[in-house]
């Protein structure tokens, strides 16, 4: 890393989050004007965002090699009122909670008092969503039965494929021009709302170019002044840069991710979108770039370095916006998923690891910065040392580069119906999502907590946290004859939950379409041109609603529990069970210790407790899947959590596993913690019973101590585990390289561990920024020394 | 028929080649000092009681060691990571105690292994009539063969047995061409002074097929299991050795053409 890289990672890492207000004004100022007033609303949304790009502050940071921020400054983050209005509370809120804070101060808060709220209160979207919600999805929310990604955010959930890597705006706006020329106003019923959503799009593609050329000015600028001879060239040709990208298709190397940049700018500041946005397939958008260069001797591997380290800086400059209430506690972070794929299989379906692949893993490796995230996609036509040069990252306890499973990647893009070369150019994005890159909006709905239904159903619909009925009333438990009838019971508690998340989701999605079309994304993603229809109204070529399973391993482990001891072994009565769990196991030491030591657990490769894990994921699957969304797709499942375990946790009493009342449950497809105690070839084995073909991404997470990837073997070894693993068609793992007594102590001592990064659930944070809960949930996950 | 076996570890990547399923048998003729799994000297199942704590709370619960397996249960458990063994050119250890000291068991479980094309590996004292070494020979893929010391006497101090039997067997099954990784466990101030490394190394120079010397340096982490047991503890005041004296044995042996590895 070079001293230029160096200042700018610390700029980086010692920027300060805080909140700011511009984008609020600017979007309040223009929703104020007539001009407002007088057009259709994806119209108003895209000269909303063309009224912010031209008048935000311009940001260029002494040294950098790539432009712009979304705020004024690295990690000034901007504010979404016409999603969600931020009260002065919330404000005082994210300003002094202990974790993931966001600076607000006074002017800010005078802004909002006398001119955000004001405007918006009554407006916003989410407001709207609340409003349109029915009560049982309302007490299922605050019951923590599930969360809702889209009540403060807006979608977003997509990832760049490759035409923006090959086009230029200018070339889009041609395409709209063509598509408006085309439309049938004689047949087509809907041929006024596809020109108001193709003349949008056009005013948003204006805005981006008439950004980069504020840029272009703004560089020009600094170049004049600049004494330093050096500097003074390069910012001419960033200058030159702005003013062929975005507008042009790039050229150089340099050119491509200037140009991907303005378009990540675009996409995170047009709304709040979940996941931010991301390229994707980083390796293959800009590899014809580097060998071209390379091979003209334009570019050196070092240069190449350069840049993307200056990249990489961008995306850790952009902590995820501001979250609050539940959405804060199922995503408690301020790393926002953009997820570099690298690897994988070409359109051909032949390997795609190339030289840059390799540079880019260096890169990772010396920038080790939070954001972006980073991901291998792995097929068996990969070559071993590709895993292994991962490996060597993952050793040093980063907890990045997760693993993906190409193979298996593709089959459930298949399953879903998307074409093979779709599906060959699609991979993973968010923590573990599948998606088809460039063609699909694949929005996550939100967290189904699956071990709480169960505590609902062992209550007869009864939630024992309030005593409020808010489920079936699906039979007394104490009374069901057979394991089977309590299973029955259970299914019936899913598929109500289901349909209440299935509608609430549909009426979102429609106020989306309705209020907050997204003029700018809808450019980006296949085919909302050709169909001239909205990202958010479908006019992505595929269409996927996810709703993310909880807390498998869980309740998996209280399923076996209670099959074992009450129906098979008859040791105790199910009513001894339920009031040792009421009471919070008080008193019941020997008890709690036969259910957790004694006791078949899932992740140690026993068919008789990994046999609960098929059931809990076959209901949640048939519940699910298929059902259809209102942008003429399909609601599927994933099953990963973020940090929602920690909150469902919360807001569940004591389980039949062991557990303690309001503990986080089990994460992804993991174990429940420290309940595998067979080494991680078994939880492969029983994690890889579940079928993650018919899923749209599974996680699990795995600890491995630092000692057994030291000699070269551990390294091998680690990357036919990962080889057995995606052979048995598992999705992805991801791997904590680190001891329980180091965590142990950086908990202890914080300062003396500032740059400890863990891997927590699909991504990687500073362990001092979590909170405590999930603190003690790592540790535990890792305290198997053994392995 | 059932055999005994006290451990099953999966993701064993220190006892063979490849990932492995290494099986620890029950029983052993030797007494090794500085052994750290004493509980598997005796050959038949023993229970004692057991601390478990449970919110820094004790719980006393009764822990049986060993467990009788048939072939074929034992053969179900080692299908399962057969996908690991694949991937990785890996197999099956067998590994103890002595796995030669439940001859006839071991033997069969041999043979089922050899059916299903499982690689198998012997982790071994060497201690066994010559005609059951041979026997078992012929199941086998590959053995970890422990040396101990090279002086008769000082090896009978030690272990309870003599050396003769031990690397005459070790000769012979060299002499048959077997893949032989020799394992020997650095304990200081007992078997790790120059003349005894020296008469190994001239001892290994004469075998044809060794080429692999896998140093384990004595530790202290069973050390508690003697007090949990009720054993006695023979090694107090031996020290584990230091990273250097690791270091020049592992060269004296480099040097002399062996692949060495460190620990495991």
């Amino acid at each position: 890393m070079n001293a230029r890289i160096q200042q700018l990672r610390e700029q980086s890492l010692n920027a300060i989050p805080r909140i700011s207000a511009e984008r609020a004004l600017l979007v309040t100022e223009f929703y104020k004007s007539d001009l407002a007033q007088q057009v259709s609303v994806p119209v108003k949304r895209a000269l909303a965002f063309k009224h912010i790009m031209t008048h935000k502050k311009i940001c260029i940071n002494d040294g950098e090699l790539i432009v712009g921020e979304r705020g004024p400054a690295p990690k000034a983050v901007p504010t979404y009122p016409e999603i969600t209005v931020h009260s002065i509370e919330d404000l005082e809120i994210l300003d002094s909670r202990p974790k993931v804070w966001y600076k607000a101060d006074e002017e800010t808060k005078r802004i909002y008092r006398e001119e955000i709220i004001p405007y918006w209160t009554g407006k916003s979207n989410r407001e709207k969503i609340f409003n349109n919600l029915d009560q049982n999805w309302i007490d299922a929310y605050e019951a923590g039965i599930f969360t809702e990604f889209q009540e403060q955010r807006a979608p977003g959930h997509t990832v760049l494929g490759k035409k923006m890597f090959q086009k230029g705006f200018l070339d889009l706006k041609k395409e709209i021009a063509l598509e408006i020329e085309r439309l049938d106003f004689f047949n087509d019923p809907e041929a006024l709302n596809k020109r108001e959503e193709l003349k949008a799009m056009d005013i948003a593609a204006d805005a981006i170019i008439l950004f980069a050329e504020r840029y272009l000015d703004a560089l020009e600028e600094l170049a004049n002044n600049e004494r330093d001879e050096d500097r003074k060239i390069e910012l001419m040709q960033m200058s030159a840069i702005c003013r062929r990208v975005p507008a042009h298709a790039p050229q150089t190397f340099h050119e491509a991710l200037q140009h991907y940049w303005f378009i990540h700018l675009g996409v995170i500041t047009e709304v709040n979108p979940w996941d931010s946005f991301n390229p994707g397939r980083l390796d293959q958008h800009l590899y014809p770039f580097y060998e071209k260069e390379i091979r003209e001797g334009k570019l050196t591997e070092e240069g190449a370095k350069e840049l993307l380290s200056s990249f990489w800086i961008k995306f850790n400059n952009h902590p995820a916006p501001t979250k609050i209430g539940v959405t804060a506690k199922e995503s408690s972070t301020y790393t926002d998923f953009a997820l570099i794929n690298l690897g994988g299989v070409k359109e051909d379906g032949s390997d795609a690891v190339n030289d840059l692949t390799f540079v880019i893993l260096d890169v990772i490796e010396e920038m080790r910065l939070l954001q972006p995230s980073s991901m291998i996609q792995v097929s068996k036509k990969n070559p071993d040392r590709f895993i292994k040069r991962t490996a060597r990252i993952l050793k040093t306890g980063f907890g990045q580069p997760s693993v993906f499973n190409t193979d298996a990647i593709i089959q459930e893009l298949l399953n879903q119906g998307k074409s093979i070369t779709d599906a060959r150019n699609g991979g993973a994005s968010g923590c573990v999502e599948t998606g088809a890159f460039g063609t699909e909006s694949y929005i996550l709905t939100g967290y189904f907590n699956l071990t709480k239904i169960f505590e609902i159903t062992l209550h007869n619909g009864i939630d024992p946290m309030t005593g409020r009925q808010i489920g079936l009333q699906s039979g007394d438990p104490l009374a069901f004859k057979s394991f089977d009838e309590l299973l029955a019971a259970y299914e019936k508690q899913v598929k109500y939950f289901a349909d209440i998340k299935i509608k609430g989701s549909n009426i979102i999605d429609q106020l989306f379409a309705e209020n907050v079309p997204v003029p700018f994304l809808s450019l980006l993603i296949d085919d909302c041109i050709t169909n001239g229809k909205d990202y958010n109204s479908g006019g992505a070529r595929y269409n996927t609603s996810y709703i993310q399973g909880v807390g498998l391993g869980s309740l998996t482990d209280i399923l076996t529990s209670i099959k074992y001891h009450v129906f098979d072994q008859k040791k105790y009565t199910i009513k001894k069970l339920l009031k040792a769990a009421d009471e919070n196991f008080k008193g019941a030491d020997e008890l709690r210790n036969e259910l957790i030591n004694n006791t078949p657990k899932y992740g140690n490769d026993d068919d008789y407790a990994d046999a609960q894990a098929v059931s809990v994921f076959e209901i949640f699957h048939n519940a699910v899947n298929g059902r259809p969304n209102t942008k003429g797709g399909h609601f599927r499942i994933n099953m990963l959590p973020t940090t929602s375990h920690v909150y469902f946790g919360s807001v569940t009493g004591a389980t039949l596993d062991g557990r303690l009342t309001k503990k986080p449950l089990s994460e992804g497809i993991s174990p429940f913690q420290g309940a595998d105690r067979k080494g991680p070839s078994a939880v492969i084995k029983s994690a890889s019973k579940i079928d993650h073909l018919r899923t749209g991404g599974t996680l699990l997470n795995q600890k491995l101590t630092p000692s057994l990837l030291e000699s070269e073997k551990g390294l091998e070894s680690m990357v036919q585990l990962i080889r057995a693993y995606f052979r048995l068609d598992g999705h992805h793992i991801q791997f904590n390289v680190v001891t329980a007594k180091t965590l142990r102590k950086a908990q202890k001592h914080p300062e003396n561990y500032k740059d400890l990064i863990v891997r927590v659930a699909g991504y990687s944070d500073y362990f001092n920024d979590l909170g405590e809960e999930l603190q003690d949930e790592i540790i535990r996950r890792t305290e198997n020394e053994v392995f | 028929m059932q055999g005994v076996i006290f451990d099953i570890k999966h993701y064993a990547i220190h006892d063979g080649p490849g990932i492995r399923q290494t099986i620890f048998f029950k029983g052993c003729a030797l007494g090794c000092w500085w052994c750290h799994n004493p509980e598997s000297r005796s050959h038949e199942p023993f229970t004692y009681q057991k601390k478990e704590k449970i919110d820094g709370r004790e719980v006393v619960v009764k822990e049986t060691v060993g467990k009788r397996y048939s072939v074929n249960e034992l053969l179900k458990i080692i299908e399962k990571d057969m996908v690991f063994f694949e991937e990785s050119g890996g197999g099956v250890t067998f590994s103890g105690g002595e796995p030669l000291q439940q001859y006839d068991f071991l033997l069969k479980v041999l043979k089922a292994c050899k059916k299903r094309d499982i690689h198998t590996c012997l982790d071994t004292t060497g201690l066994a009539q010559q005609d059951k070494m041979a026997e078992i020979a012929k199941y086998t893929d590959h053995f970890l063969y422990d040396i101990k010391h090279m002086d008769s006497e000082q090896h009978r101090k030690y272990t309870g047995v003599n050396n003769e039997a031990i690397l005459e067997n070790l000769r012979y099954l060299d002499s048959i061409g077997k893949n032989i990784w020799i394992r020997y466990v650095l304990v200081p101030g007992i078997n790790d002074d120059e003349g005894n490394l020296i008469n190994l190394l001239a001892f290994l120079k004469e075998l044809k097929h060794v080429n692999n010397i896998n140093l384990l340096p004595y530790h202290k982490i069973g050390s508690h299991k003697y007090h949990r047991f009720g054993l006695e503890y023979k090694m107090n005041g031996v020290q584990e050795p230091t990273a250097e004296r690791i270091e020049e044995v592992s060269r004296l042996f480099s040097n002399a053409g062996f692949e060495v590895s460190i620990g495991g």
